[in-house]
Parts: C-alpha cells; sequence; structure tokens
C-alpha cells in the first residue's frame, strides 16, 4: 500500500475528522481545568521561573520575598488575578513613583506573566485569573448591568466609562480599553483606589452583565444625537456653545451689519 | 392689479375704522434705528427664545411630568425593564419613538445654551458701551433679571426628565434650600412636598417651567422692547451723530429684513448644531436613583459659576445653635453671594449714577475706554465670574489635565481674590493709555513711517491728520468733572452739611474719573494744527531752498 491509496481510502477522512475532534476537546478540557482551578496547578518550572522574574523586577518594592515594603505593598495572597490585572495593563513594573500607576506597554509576554503569576498565586490563595468562560457574557442581562453599573462604578468611571478625577491626582481610569477580562480581575482584586467586588458581594453573573453593558453598550456606544462631544456632560456643551455656537453666530451678526456703500 | 390694490385699501380702510393701524404702522415703520453689528446680540437671545417657546409646544404633547414609577419597556434596550418615573420614560419615549422627538430636544436645550449666552453676551455690550444710563436703568434692571430667570428656567428644564444628572443638581438645589437658617428645612419639606424627592416635584417644577416662567419672560421681554423703542436705540458716536438724534435706517424695509433674515441664521445655526452635536444625552445618564451618581456630574455652563463657588469654600464652616446646624458653607456661597452678585448687578447704573453725579440723558454710547473705571469694573467681574465657572469644572479639567483638582480648587481660592484687583488695574492702564493715543492722534496725527531728513541734518516724520470720521469719534468724549470735596467748614466757620457723604462721594468720582486723559480743547486742537502747518511749510521751505543751495552748502 502506498502513502496516497492510504489517504484515498474511504474511512481515512472519517478517522482524521474523529481524532481532531478528539484533540480539540482533550486539549480544549486540559486548557479550561487549568485556568479554573484554584489555586491554579501551575508547575513548578512555571513558579520557579515566576520567582527568578520577580527577584530581578519586583522585589525592590515588593520585598525579596513579597512581603511588602515602605515602597511598595505585600502581594502574598493577592492571587494571580491581581497579578495578571497590573502586569497585562503594563501598570507593573512601575516607570517612576506617581500617585497612580498609569496603563502603558506591557513590558513581560504572556509567559512570563503566567509564571509571575504562578509564583505570586503559590504565596498565598487569591482570586485566580478568570476563564474564558468566567468572561462569557451571552446569557448575561444588558440593562440589569447597566443598573449595576450606575450603582456601583459610574461615581468614579463616569456614566459613560470615560473615567474621572479622584482627589489629590488619583484618577478611576477610562474603560474604553479595558478587556472582559481585566474588567472582571479588577472588579475581584481592586487595583489601585478601586474598591474590591468579591464574588461573594457582587456574584460572577452580575460581573458578567456589568462587562456586556460596558463591552456592549459603553465601548461601542451608539450615537443617536450626533457628536457626543468625549461624553463629558454639560462642560463640554458649554464650552461648544460659547465658542463653535456663539463664534458662528458673531460673524453673522458682523456680516449682516456691515455698512453696504 | 388694481383690483388687489383696491381690494387692500378697502380693507385696511375697514379696519383703520376700528383699530388706529394705518397711523401706528406710518408712524412706527419708518422709525429709525443705528446699524451696528453688536445691536444684534439681544436678538439672538430674543429668537432664541421664539424658539424655545415653539420647540416647548412640541415637547409638552409627549412629556408626561409624573414621578409615578413605570418599568421602562420602549425602543431603547439597554434600559428594558428598568423602573423609572414616568417623566424619566416619557423623555425617552419623545427622544426614541417620537417622530423629530431626539431633534427637537435637542434644538429645545441648544436653544436655551444660546439664550443664556446671548443674554450675557448681549449684556456685556451694554455695560462696556454704558447703554444702561439714565434713561435706560429701567431696562437694565429687565435684562438682568431675565438672566437670573432664565438660569432658574434652564435649570427647571433640563431638571424635568429626571435622569441621574439632573437629579443630582435638584438634590444640591434641595440642600441649598435646607441650608437657610432657621426655615430651610421647613420651605425643602414645603417645594418639595416631603422628603427628597418625593413625588411632586416634577409636576411642580412643570408647572414652573411651561407656565409661570415663560409668561414671565415674555411679559419681560415684551416690556423690554417697548422700552428700547420709546427711548429710541442707542448709537455710537460719529459724525452727525449727537445726543439728540438717531442716524441710521428704517424698520422697514431695511431692518425687517436684518432681523428677519437674522431670525433665520440663529434658527438654521441651531438646528444645525442639534442635527450634529448631542446634548443631554439623557438614555446614556440613567434614571434618576438617589444612591447612585455619576463622576463628573456637572450643571449646565450658566449654573457652572454657583457649583464652582459651592466647591471652592472649604467644608466645616458652620455654626451649631442649640443643636440645630446653620451650614455657612452652603447657604453663603449657595444663596448669599449669588444674591449679593445679582444685586450689584442690577444695582449698578444706579451706583455710577451716584457717582458721576449725572442727570443727564444719555443717548450716545460710551467708548468703553473713555470710562476706564467701568471698563475695568466689568474686566473684573468677568475675571471673577470666570474663576468661579473654571472651579465648578475643576473635575473635568483635573481628568483632561492630569492636574489634581485639589490644586485648582485652591488655585480658585486665591486666584478669586488675586486676579480680579490685578485684571481691573490691568485694564484701568490699558484704558488710559487707549485715552492718550486718542489725543496724541487727534494733536499730531499718524505717524505715517515716511522719516525726512532735512538738508541741515535733522531727521523727522510725517504726520499725517486722521480722518473726519475718526476725528469725531474720539472727539465725542465727555470729560465728567471729577466732584471736588466740600471744605469741611465754611468762611463763617459753619460745618458744611451732609460734609461726609459728600466726601465719600469726591473719592468715588476720583476713583472712576480722576486718571482720566482730559479731550484736548478747541483751542489746543488749532494750535497742534497750526503748528503742523508751520512746521510743513517749514520744511517744504527748506527743501526746496535746500536743492537750490547744494553746492553752496557744500562748500560751507
Amino acid at each position: 500500500m502506498t502513502s496516497t491509496s492510504v489517504r484515498r481510502h474511504r474511512a481515512t477522512g472519517l478517522v482524521v475528522l474523529l481524532a481532531a475532534l478528539v484533540a480539540t476537546g482533550v486539549g480544549y478540557a486540559a486548557v479550561t481545568d487549568s485556568a479554573q482551578a484554584a489555586p491554579p496547578q501551575a508547575s513548578e518550572t512555571q513558579v520557579q521561573q515566576g520567582r527568578q522574574l520577580f527577584l530581578e523586577g519586583c522585589a525592590t518594592c515588593h520585598g525579596l520575598a513579597a512581603q511588602g515594603t515602605d515602597s511598595g505593598p505585600g502581594l502574598i495572597g493577592v492571587g494571580a488575578a491581581s497579578v495578571d490585572f497590573q502586569v497585562t495593563t503594563g501598570r507593573m513594573p512601575l516607570s517612576a513613583p506617581a500617585v497612580q500607576a498609569p496603563r502603558k506597554t506591557p513590558q513581560y509576554t504572556p509567559e512570563q506573566v503566567t509564571a509571575l503569576a504562578a509564583y505570586v498565586a503559590s504565596l498565598g490563595a487569591g482570586p485566580a485569573i478568570p476563564s474564558d468562560s468566567d468572561l462569557s457574557t451571552t446569557d448575561a442581562n444588558l440593562a440589569e448591568g447597566g443598573e449595576l453599573f450606575r450603582t456601583n462604578c459610574a461615581q468614579c468611571h463616569n456614566f459613560a466609562g470615560k473615567g474621572g478625577a479622584l482627589s489629590d491626582g488619583k484618577y478611576a481610569p477610562t474603560l474604553m480599553n479595558a478587556t472582559p477580562r481585566e474588567m472582571v480581575e479588577a472588579m475581584l482584586t481592586g487595583p489601585q483606589n478601586m474598591p474590591n467586588f468579591p464574588n461573594a458581594t457582587l456574584p460572577l453573573e452580575k460581573k458578567q452583565a456589568i462587562v456586556k453593558y460596558i463591552t456592549d453598550n459603553l465601548q461601542n456606544a451608539a450615537a443617536p444625537g450626533g457628536l457626543a462631544l468625549g461624553s463629558y456632560g454639560p462642560v463640554t456643551e458649554g464650552v461648544f456653545i460659547w465658542t463653535a455656537g456663539i463664534g458662528a453666530l458673531l460673524l453673522a451678526a458682523v456680516w449682516i451689519g456691515a455698512k453696504v456703500r | 392689479m388694481s383690483l388687489i390694490v383696491k381690494e387692500a385699501g378697502k380693507a385696511i380702510s375697514r379696519a383703520d375704522e376700528r383699530a388706529p393701524i394705518s397711523s401706528l404702522a406710518k408712524a412706527n415703520l419708518r422709525k429709525i434705528f443705528p446699524d451696528h453689528w453688536s445691536f444684534m446680540l439681544g436678538e439672538i437671545a430674543l429668537y432664541s427664545f421664539i424658539i424655545l417657546l415653539l420647540t416647548g409646544v412640541y415637547l409638552t404633547i409627549w412629556f408626561k411630568p409624573s414621578m409615578i414609577e413605570v418599568p421602562y419597556h420602549g425602543s431603547y434596550a439597554p434600559l428594558d425593564g428598568i423602573p423609572m418615573s414616568e417623566a424619566y420614560a416619557s423623555a425617552l419615549n419623545i427622544s426614541f419613538d417620537v417622530r423629530g422627538g431626539l431633534l427637537i430636544r435637542q434644538i429645545h436645550h441648544w436653544a436655551a445654551l444660546f439664550f443664556m449666552a446671548a443674554m450675557i453676551v448681549h449684556m456685556f455690550r451694554i455695560f462696556f458701551t454704558g447703554a444702561f444710563r439714565k434713561p435706560r436703568e429701567l431696562n437694565w434692571v429687565i435684562g438682568g433679571s431675565m438672566i437670573m430667570i432664565g438660569l432658574l428656567e434652564g435649570f427647571a428644564g433640563y431638571s424635568l426628565p429626571d435622569d441621574l444628572l439632573s437629579g443630582v443638581g435638584v438634590r444640591i438645589v434641595a440642600g441649598i434650600i435646607e441650608s437657610i437658617p432657621v426655615v430651610g428645612t421647613y420651605l425643602m419639606f414645603f417645594i418639595f412636598g416631603g422628603q427628597f424627592p418625593g413625588s411632586d416635584f416634577i409636576p411642580r417644577l412643570y408647572t414652573f417651567h411651561v407656565l409661570l416662567v415663560p409668561g414671565i419672560l415674555l411679559a419681560l421681554v415684551g416690556l423690554h422692547l417697548v422700552l428700547i423703542f420709546y427711548h429710541k436705540h442707542t448709537q455710537y458716536p460719529g459724525p452727525g451723530r449727537t445726543n439728540t438724534n438717531v442716524v441710521g435706517y428704517p424698520l422697514f424695509p431695511v431692518y425687517t429684513a436684518k432681523a428677519g433674515g437674522f431670525f433665520f441664521v440663529v434658527f438654521g445655526v441651531t438646528v444645525l448644531i442639534a442635527s450634529i452635536v448631542t446634548i443631554n444625552p439623557i438614555w446614556a445618564y440613567g434614571p434618576y436613583v438617589p444612591d447612585q451618581v455619576t463622576a463628573g456630574s456637572q450643571p449646565d455652563w450658566y449654573i457652572g459659576f454657583l457649583d464652582g463657588m459651592l466647591r471652592a469654600i472649604p467644608p466645616g464652616w458652620e455654626t451649631v445653635i442649640w443643636g440645630h446646624t446653620i451650614s455657612w458653607n452652603i447657604f453663603v456661597p449657595g444663596l448669599v453671594m449669588p444674591g449679593v452678585l445679582f444685586t450689584l448687578l442690577l444695582g449698578y447704573p444706579f451706583i455710577e449714577a451716584w457717582v458721576t453725579g449725572d442727570t443727564r440723558e444719555h443717548h450716545l454710547l460710551d467708548r468703553p475706554r473713555n470710562a476706564p473705571t467701568r471698563t475695568a469694573l466689568g474686566v473684573m467681574a468677568i475675571t471673577f465670574y470666570g474663576i468661579l465657572v473654571l472651579n465648578g469644572a475643576n473635575d473635568i479639567i483635573a481628568q483632561m489635565t492630569s492636574i489634581p483638582f485639589n490644586y485648582i480648587t485652591w488655585f480658585t481660592r486665591v486666584g478669586i481674590v488675586v486676579f480680579p484687583p490685578l485684571a481691573f488695574v490691568a485694564t484701568r492702564r490699558f484704558c488710559l493709555g487707549l485715552q492718550r493715543r486718542d489725543r496724541d492722534l487727534l494733536l499730531h496725527g499718524r505717524e505715517s513711517g515716511q522719516v525726512l531728513r532735512l538738508p541741515h541734518g535733522e531727521f523727522i516724520e510725517i504726520h499725517t491728520p486722521i480722518s473726519d470720521t475718526e476725528k469725531a469719534v474720539i472727539l465725542s468724549k465727555v470729560d465728567v468733572p471729577v466732584i471736588e470735596a466740600p471744605p469741611a467748614t465754611d468762611e463763617n466757620g459753619v460745618v458744611t452739611p451732609g460734609l461726609k457723604g459728600r466726601r465719600r462721594r469726591a473719592k468715588w468720582s476720583r476713583f472712576y474719573f480722576g486718571d482720566n486723559v482730559a479731550k484736548p480743547s478747541a483751542a489746543e486742537i488749532e494750535a497742534a494744527a497750526h503748528h503742523a502747518h508751520e512746521e510743513h511749510d517749514h520744511e517744504v521751505e527748506e527743501l526746496t531752498e535746500g536743492g537750490k543751495d547744494i553746492p553752496a552748502r557744500l562748500t560751507d
């Protein structure tokens, strides 16, 4: 039998399809298993690699055993979700001491982030990185998400998720670039000045509803009224009327009032 | 054609037999108005008001002023099933399910912003040109009252939809009312029909917004216009314009065309803005729930100065008397200061009249530079107001510039005391400088940039005399005499009656007019002209003479 004839065998297609399905199923199960497990079943190598990265990049402020120093908080028990949020959004490592860590280009590759998260998670139990199914919003209620958003989030992040100023230069960042995973991780861990909303007080389904409201209604906001002027409220409307509005009418008045000889 | 004229004539006669239409039209249609673009600012406000009335009627057809809670099941999905007041539900209905509703809502709201902004720009023109002086003090008071009432009307209007943003504003106003010592809480309960928010406020506000206040505004607008007709319009100084004439064009056809056209421009610009720029996206704010709030909650711009004042006052300024707290930190910025500001605003014509002791009528406008203290006071007031408006938006500015809003608040607390006086001094010096320049222009003409070297080596610059129009404008300046303080006693040693008041007035008079640069007298102008003439002749003489004598001079 030549290889061509094997490929041409009637059953070959079926066998390949079955094999592919099995592989996908097993692979998917493996992936979801590892993500859902709390604490995550990270390999010892990952923990070791994470420890190495931690000592190089984080220990200066967080302490050699992540116990915290004057310059940075302790990380024992903050969980993998916290590490994933802070490092994938580029907030950590901090480029310079400031009232708040700004979002910037991530400094670590996804593998390095996983290793760091594994190391920090190994120090003490904390919120795990949410799995893809945790982030599914297909069953979530959009209107309920809006209600929860206005009750819990809008007071700092503004009604349109554009962010807002807090005291002494602190701020709630805009939600326009946040991914569903970042949103859920932020709610679970309460980074920077944000309070945390553990699943005991805000169940996962409600978090999903909020995520749905942000992704479907705020990040892709329809603008039935036209230009939204940044959704900052009446201040930008006032600036508009005093510049473009009154400006246009003054020009018209000068035009009409001009002497015609 | 002749038939039409005949029939029209008959109709007019029939009308005239019953009311004096023809004679009224004859007397008023040919009334002369002076021409200047700045005389059209009030028209913007008037036309915005008409737009507000028209669009407002459309909105009342659909709006339900009720605080009864209903679940929403309209076409805006993100609020589906959410409980809300009928007022908010009907405002959503206007925005999404009524044909043209959102456009009309946006026209109405943008026109409201135009109305307030145009009234204020118009007021600046009136103030800086001294058009509020006798006999127009009453019209100034009417205009100022309209700004104050317009502010309340605007607040009522944007609060009616009962959305999350405006609900926060209503809560602040409820707090300000509560801060009134002794009666505050009772008054708040009286207005809201019980505890905040209750269920009476929106229906009450609705009556206030669509019936009471527009009625008052309409009456005031009518009175304002009648008084303009009665007083005749003021005019800017210029050749042939005096305090006893009006130089311009007749109402019909020139101003009917110009004003009619301008109405369509204002309407067009408002509709254009309303079609392309969102205002007050109530659907995005959500319904008002007392335990919710959004970051960057702001009032419409004309309330901003009040918010800025509230935000600037340091916390903790309170007195506790017999277990009752008086919150000065809310009462003073929320009610006392706006009260003082509006009293000063409305009273200004009378204050200035007292200082000048002037009882003449003024129909010729002042150039702002010729009333430097008034102009400086105006700029000072604008600076004061502007700082408050900025502080009202301190959180938005903080967000956009990354400057902590605590710094902006402190900047306001210090700046509100420091910057207005600086603005006053700078503006006054600037005006006095312009007066000196005017005097110089009148006496010596304009520097032409042509420099001549005379044969004997002297350099002179040729000055060209200014035009007659410019001369007339500069000469329109009225030198207001500074009132001198009387001696303490007369020659018989009798104490001058009312000494203290007269001294105070003399002091204010010197403050207002003491530094004014005197307009050159006729003799001075004559002398200057003579001098220039002589010099010019002299130059020409020397030049021609020089031309002949060059070799001789060179050999010297």
